[in-house]
């Protein structure tokens, strides 16, 4: 008996917990809840709700803590998917793929009408886009690629990370250093991101002689490990006038490192500092000449989304399959307070 | 603790014989063996790795710089994890899993107090020693959860320190509204990089005032010797008018002063915080400087010091692999092997072989003498 009630207590406040904790991270859609939607009778029909129905939506998307950016978007994308918007939405954020595919089988049980997908990584996903086919459950793709043919999904609102890449190294080639000894601090392995951004690196160091990797770490998006990263390149005595970061928390970890060594950055420095993604305190350190280049990654695709969708819902195929997110990179010299207002999140 | 007094001429003459028995079985052997190899290794490849420069900092300080030091600084978190980490470990028989979590939720608790709920702040909005009081009572609260359950609902620690693993991130973004604050003030990175004028990083300040303080409470309380004797028995030190539930509440809340602290120096390096990677598998490198330092993981003994130097033997490891370019994501196996060789070396069947290979020339010593 007291064993029993022990138990009830210790229960009692995990889930007590739980409920402090309650803000992401949520399960799959309930199952309680009725479904009024038709599911269509041939899969080329969209899912098209019978007007005053909320349009379900199932929102996968990665871990909203593992950067500005991310938070960013997962904010952009849960203010949008509101009832008060004409959504029933469902929210799921992991950067475990596994888990996100488990999920995502889950949501396509639970006949959502659409499923909203930024995959943690561009492989594995043949399934569950085979069973959201069957099911008739419309996949949209936002801010992440994924590898699989167009047919698979209606649409994707993506950033072009391989393009984000290229403008980065050609922004870089320009400076015409007379060597390029880079220290390259990669995102989290797999990711879209990380590999658009790191195979226009990967390509150009490899066809020039001049460009040499000092060392080529991942730091998985972790501003302290890019700070340890960087301090062992300045301990091991190694040269470098490159720091290519894959976002911006990890280049302001680089920076760190930097600074503690008395090695100079930015506009006048010995070091070249690059970023990415939309963080207005790295545009504010462009701006202010600290770091030279932030290649903008912008996270507000929700808006496109909803477009999407309503237009889906009325019957319209979208114009293009892939529809890319305007960005550019910004360097330290002809960046304005304009554009970190404008593009700062 | 009272020992029966021998004679010291018995003494002195055991101690003779068997030297190098004696030290290989001494606790402090193998973490001391592993840096050793370290160092080795390191004098041997590039002698060069335990150059020390000065430098000025873009503050204008002059500051060390060199791989030793970046040892002694980076290793300063998880040294002070690994002081708490005994302590749980000796009274309760298991490990705290969920330090790293805790850690995210201390300095989240930190940064919102200094940011004042602003998400940049330049300046702090709140003393700094209040701040970092505020934090350590959050961790406080949060080691007594762990400890109660563990110790009033006897969950198994693992499983019991697993809620906390599973739900401190978001409650550390929770704390903070899921926004990343940053703050600029330097003052407030004092504590996880330099004083002014100081050239010697301040963690390592602070980590040799943690142990300080361990070691004072060690000598002049009962501390040490209750969680030894709850973590051997706690039914016999019950009998003998311990509180043995109790003491293994202390250990856990000890250990969440000691994550505060932790959690207070990794985020004053930077200024700003990541929920979800900040101190990312930190618990498994503290347990391991648990093991690594000779205590028994099932409780009982311990020695803090062990747990120290196990600690800069990681640290030392990861920095020697960095030096060499090791894939950042490739440093877990190679701490893998170090595990397999623990569980291998602590094995019974296995000390069992190794003692009567030692016993067998031990006793024709003792015959010639």
């Amino acid at each position: 008996m007291k064993k029993i009630s022990c138990l009830l207590v210790a229960l009692c406040m995990v889930l007590a917990l739980a409920a402090c904790s309650g803000n992401d991270t949520q399960q799959p859609a309930d199952n309680n809840t009725p479904s009024n939607t038709q599911q269509p009778a041939d899969d080329n029909q969209p899912a098209a709700p019978a007007s005053g129905d909320l349009i379900t939506v199932g929102v996968i998307n990665n871990d909203p803590n593992e950067s500005g950016y991310r938070t960013a978007n997962d904010k952009a994308m849960r203010d949008m998917f509101t009832e008060a918007n004409g959504y029933k939405a469902t929210f799921f954020n992991n950067n475990d793929a596994a888990q996100q595919i488990a999920t995502a089988q889950q949501m396509i049980q639970d006949e959502v009408d659409f499923l909203l997908l930024s995959p943690a990584s561009t492989t594995g996903w043949d399934t569950v886009l085979q069973d959201a086919q069957a099911a008739g459950t419309q996949v949209i793709l936002f801010d992440r690629m994924l590898e699989a043919d167009e047919s698979m999904y209606v649409a994707a609102v993506v950033s072009d990370m391989p393009a984000e890449g290229k403008t980065a190294v050609d922004w870089l080639a320009a400076q015409g250093l007379e060597e390029y000894n880079i220290v390259h601090i990669q995102g989290l392995m797999g990711t879209d991101a990380q590999v658009g951004r790191t195979g226009a690196l990967d390509e150009k160091v490899a066809a020039e002689a001049n460009w040499n990797y000092v060392t080529q770490q991942t730091a998985s998006w972790d501003e302290e490990t890019a700070r340890t990263i960087t301090q062992s390149v300045i301990d091991g005595g190694k040269p470098f006038n490159v720091i290519y970061a894959e976002n911006n928390g990890m280049a302001r970890g680089a920076v760190a490192a930097l600074d503690a060594n008395g090695i100079t950055h930015g506009k006048d420095g010995d070091v070249i500092v690059m970023g990415f993604d939309s963080d207005t305190w790295a545009m504010e350190a462009v701006l202010s000449g600290s770091w030279n280049y932030m290649g903008l990654c912008n996270p507000l695709q929700a808006e496109t989304v909803d477009s999407i969708i309503k237009d889906l819902a009325a019957g319209k195929a979208p114009a293009q399959k892939i529809i890319y997110t305007p960005e550019q990179g910004f360097d330290a010299a002809t960046i304005t307070q304009a554009d970190v207002d404008t593009y700062g999140t | 603790m009272m020992t029966p007094v021998k004679d010291p001429k018995v003494k002195t003459k055991q101690a003779g014989e068997s030297g190098l028995k004696r030290l290989t079985r001494h606790q402090m052997f193998i973490p001391l063996a592993a840096l050793a190899l370290l160092v080795l290794f390191n004098l041997i490849a590039d002698p060069s790795f335990f150059a020390v420069s000065i430098k000025e900092n873009s503050l204008g300080n002059p500051v060390l710089s060199g791989n030793i030091i970046s040892v002694l600084d980076n290793a300063s978190e998880l040294v002070i994890l690994a002081i708490g980490m005994t302590l749980v470990t000796a009274s309760s028989g298991g490990q705290d899993i969920s330090v790293g979590a805790t850690m995210a939720i201390a300095g989240s608790v930190i940064l919102r107090m200094v940011c004042g709920g602003q998400i940049t702040a330049d300046t702090m909005q709140m003393p700094l020693l209040l701040a970092v009081l505020i934090g350590i009572l959050v961790s406080m609260v949060f080691g007594a959860f762990n400890g109660a359950l563990v110790a009033y609902f006897k969950i198994q620690p693992m499983v019991a320190t697993l809620i906390m693993y599973t739900a401190g991130r978001s409650i550390a973004a929770w704390i903070n509204n899921n926004q990343l604050p940053i703050i600029n003030d330097q003052v407030f990175k004092y504590a996880g990089t330099f004083l002014p004028g100081v050239p010697v990083p301040t963690p390592i300040f602070i980590t040799a005032l943690v142990i300080l303080a361990f070691w004072l409470i060690l000598k002049f309380t009962t501390l040490g010797l209750y969680t030894q004797s709850v973590g051997i028995n706690a039914n016999s030190s019950r009998l003998n008018g311990l509180d043995p539930k109790l003491i293994k509440l202390l250990t856990y809340v000890i250990l969440g002063v000691c994550v505060a602290v932790a959690g207070f120096i990794r985020v004053s390096r930077s200024g700003s915080i990541n929920y979800s990677r900040m101190a990312e598998n930190i618990e498994m490198d503290a347990i391991l400087a648990v093991a690594l330092g000779g205590n028994v993981l099932s409780g009982g003994r311990f020695n803090i010091y062990g747990s120290i130097l196990g600690a800069y033997v990681i640290q030392f490891l990861t920095t020697t692999l960095y030096k060499y370019d090791v894939p950042s994501t490739a440093l877990p196996a190679y701490k893998a092997v170090v595990v397999i060789l623990l569980v291998v070396l602590s094995a019974p069947v296995v000390r069992e072989k190794l003692a009567s290979l030692k016993k067998a020339p031990a006793k024709t010593a003792k015959e010639v003498s």
